[in-house]
């Protein structure tokens, strides 16, 4: 009854290839998309802004970059993390040696860095698969960390060996730095996130998304059809860790304000991984529900106990965050191997038919 | 010049002025290369055998030394610690049988080695939960001084390591090609359906070299523990074992082992002679970048199978 998309002819090839051809669809995004925009910047206080919205935002991005290569070109990558130092990295040097450059083009000069550091890594993807190139990036994650410790031209050899976001305006509002509002930092998060999730959805159902799939689904294959694997693959980490790097430039800039090479270790790579596999492989919807989803999980699970009495200690309530997170991964995996994505379509499908499913 | 020489000359040179301690290096490498195999090892016994690739193996090497641990603070006595715990390891590994492999069966393979990441976080909230996260101190009986030999400083522990590894193998290598269930084992890593087809019951398979994969978990755990405490980065080591593997092949056992040498010793030798060149710590990434260099000249590496690919 809702998602009926009875009567709604295609009169046009336009129509026919819409983002949303559904017009129920097209509703939802746009009033989700100017919902995002206006009701958390209006109604939301800073503690929801900055521990859930602007990590969610950004994690989003990340995951966006790594479904792109995952699960959309089907090469597996632990090296996120190091992928996002390297945009964290070159943004600080950007911003700090251009100090009149604008933000904006500071965070997309630092992807495009980041995506070149994803070429060199994203060689080896021409020669091995599967496991053997998911150990072989994180050569690039474990290589880029230890870089970024040992070599003091990137922090701008600063002592403690941390870089920190300067204040930078962007049309006049402090967007970045210790001064900037987290309302104005969450709708620069936001629009980065809109704007790249609408090309990524673009470029998914392209030619350049299509030769991905074939290449995952079957690489021979598609190479006697004529797709070229070398730059394919390549374009693949190209992009992915564009988005990458610019979502670990906003991690510093946005969310953390300050940050040593720890904020991207092995963990965050698998974080982002999670996100992924949770979401959704091959999905532009589950990337976000999947960073919703790990955002949302550990700040449930340590405000529950609180809100029900329970005062677990702080080493207990870790461990328990950890098991509960493992056990959700391995229930998602067993009942839904194809994430949270997959359940929204099946609630789609259902909801042709509500109320009247027979 | 002076580059090249620093790069080629001056640490070859180092070696040759000193080669008790260049001995010493290569046999601290030989023996940390040892733990690696042994780590390396419980992976490459659960892919042969059931192609998943358990990532929770280092944290199932944490778990066997937590336990074990815990059990002896309480008063067990370490050879019923050591029963006790092989005890756990295989009910994990029926419990992991029943709860993660069987519902996941015929899915591809990406998604089972997602499913050993989850129970990596699971097992290692669970260890620790019951155990308590603090560093321990592991001590079943290892001598643990150094001796000199030929000029140069032997540690008890770490030979004892190498014994024991070396014994394991053995051991492994007898069950793999003399008993009944090896035989079991090597044909459903041969060929899952041919195994299924003449009445191998693969479930029970599975469990076999889970708890296999298990009691190595133990031996690493004793090992690493006596060296450097039992402690959370003991899980850490299973990302160390991934070159390891890369090298060996992933269905190989001599590969683990001959892998493992190879990583240990290459990344002492890297870190004492080279690492001074670019600040030191390199020992973090030059197992990785070695293994990739390596895949690229050999994909399936050293031991591996040869992968043919058909459309």
């Amino acid at each position: 009854m809702i998602y009926r998309e009875a009567g709604q002819f295609k009169t046009t090839y336009a129509a026919d290839q819409a983002i949303f051809p559904i017009l129920q669809d097209r509703i939802f995004v746009a009033l989700a998309v100017v919902g995002a925009f206006v009701i958390p910047v209006r109604f939301a206080n800073e503690y929801w802004l900055q521990a859930v919205l602007i990590p969610f935002l950004i994690y989003a991005l990340a995951a966006l970059g790594l479904n792109l290569l995952t699960g959309y070109a089907g090469q597996l990558s632990l090296g996120t993390g190091g992928f996002m130092a390297v945009g964290a990295y070159s943004a600080f040097k950007l911003a700090s040696a251009f100090p009149a450059l604008n933000i904006v083009l500071v965070f997309l000069l630092s992807g495009l860095v980041a995506a070149l550091v994803g070429v060199v890594f994203g060689i080896p993807s021409l020669r091995i698969k599967g496991f053997y190139l998911a150990v072989a990036t994180l050569a690039a994650q474990f290589f880029l960390i230890w870089l970024f410790n040992k070599v003091g031209w990137f922090v701008n050899y600063a002592p403690s060996g941390t870089i920190t976001a300067p204040p930078r305006t962007v049309f006049g509002v402090m967007v970045t730095g210790p001064d900037a509002a987290a309302g104005a930092r969450y709708v620069a998060a936001l629009a980065f996130v809109a704007v790249f999730a609408l090309i990524a959805k673009n470029l998914v159902r392209g030619r350049v998304g299509r030769s991905w799939m074939a290449i995952r689904d079957r690489d021979i294959a598609a190479e006697i059809i004529g797709v070229r694997p070398l730059r394919t693959k390549l374009l693949a980490f190209a992009i992915s860790s564009f988005y990458c790097g610019i979502a670990g430039a906003e991690l510093v800039f946005l969310y953390l304000g300050s940050a040593e090479t720890l904020a991207f270790d092995i963990n965050l790579s698998f974080l982002v991984l999670f996100m992924v596999i949770i979401g959704g492989l091959g999905s532009v919807l589950g990337s976000f529900l999947g960073a919703a989803f790990i955002v949302l999980v550990p700040i449930f699970l340590t405000n529950v106990p609180h809100t029900v009495g329970l005062n677990l200690p702080v080493a207990l309530a870790k461990q328990i965050e950890l098991m509960i997170f493992g056990g959700l991964i391995l229930f998602f995996l067993i009942v839904e191997p194809h994430g949270l994505a997959r359940l929204w379509q099946i609630t789609k499908e259902k909801l042709r038919l509500w109320p009247f499913p027979h | 010049m002076s580059v090249f020489q620093q790069v080629l000359i001056g640490p070859l040179k180092d070696i040759g002025s000193n080669p008790a301690f260049f001995g010493e290096v290569v046999i601290g490498g030989i023996l940390a290369g040892m733990l690696y195999s042994l780590v390396a090892l419980g992976f490459v016994l659960i892919f042969k055998a059931s192609g998943v690739f358990n990532f929770a193996q280092g944290v199932m090497v944490l778990f066997a030394a937590l336990t074990l641990v815990g059990l002896i603070e309480r008063g067990a006595g370490v050879w019923v610690a050591l029963a006790a715990t092989a005890l756990v390891m295989i009910v994990l590994a029926f419990a992991i049988e029943r709860a993660v492999l069987r519902p996941l069966v015929n899915q591809p393979q990406i998604i089972l080695f997602m499913a050993t990441i989850g129970l990596n976080f699971f097992l290692e909230g669970f260890g620790e939960m019951l155990w308590g996260a603090n560093v321990k101190k592991l001590d079943v009986g290892i001598p643990d001084r150094s001796f000199m030999a030929a000029g140069m400083q032997i540690n008890q522990l770490e030979l004892s390591a190498g014994g024991i590894a070396a014994i394991l193998v053995v051991v492994l290598a007898i069950f793999f090609q003399k008993t009944r269930i090896g035989r079991a084992l090597r044909a459903v890593a041969d060929d899952h359906e041919a195994a299924l087809s003449i009445g191998i019951p693969l479930k029970t398979i599975w469990v076999v070299v889970w708890s296999v994969a298990g009691l190595v978990a133990i031996v690493a755990g004793i090992m690493w523990g006596a060296k450097s405490g039992v402690q959370f980065s003991l899980s850490l080591i299973a990302l160390k074992a991934l070159p390891v593997l890369i090298l060996g092949g992933f269905e190989s056992v001599p590969g683990a082992i001959v892998g493992g040498l190879i990583i240990g010793v290459g990344e002492k030798i890297g870190e004492v002679y080279w690492g001074p060149l670019v600040g030191g710590a390199i020992e973090n990434w030059f197992a990785y970048v070695l293994a990739l260099a390596f895949l690229l000249i050999r994909p399936q590496g050293l031991f591996g199978e040869k992968i043919i690919e058909r459309v």
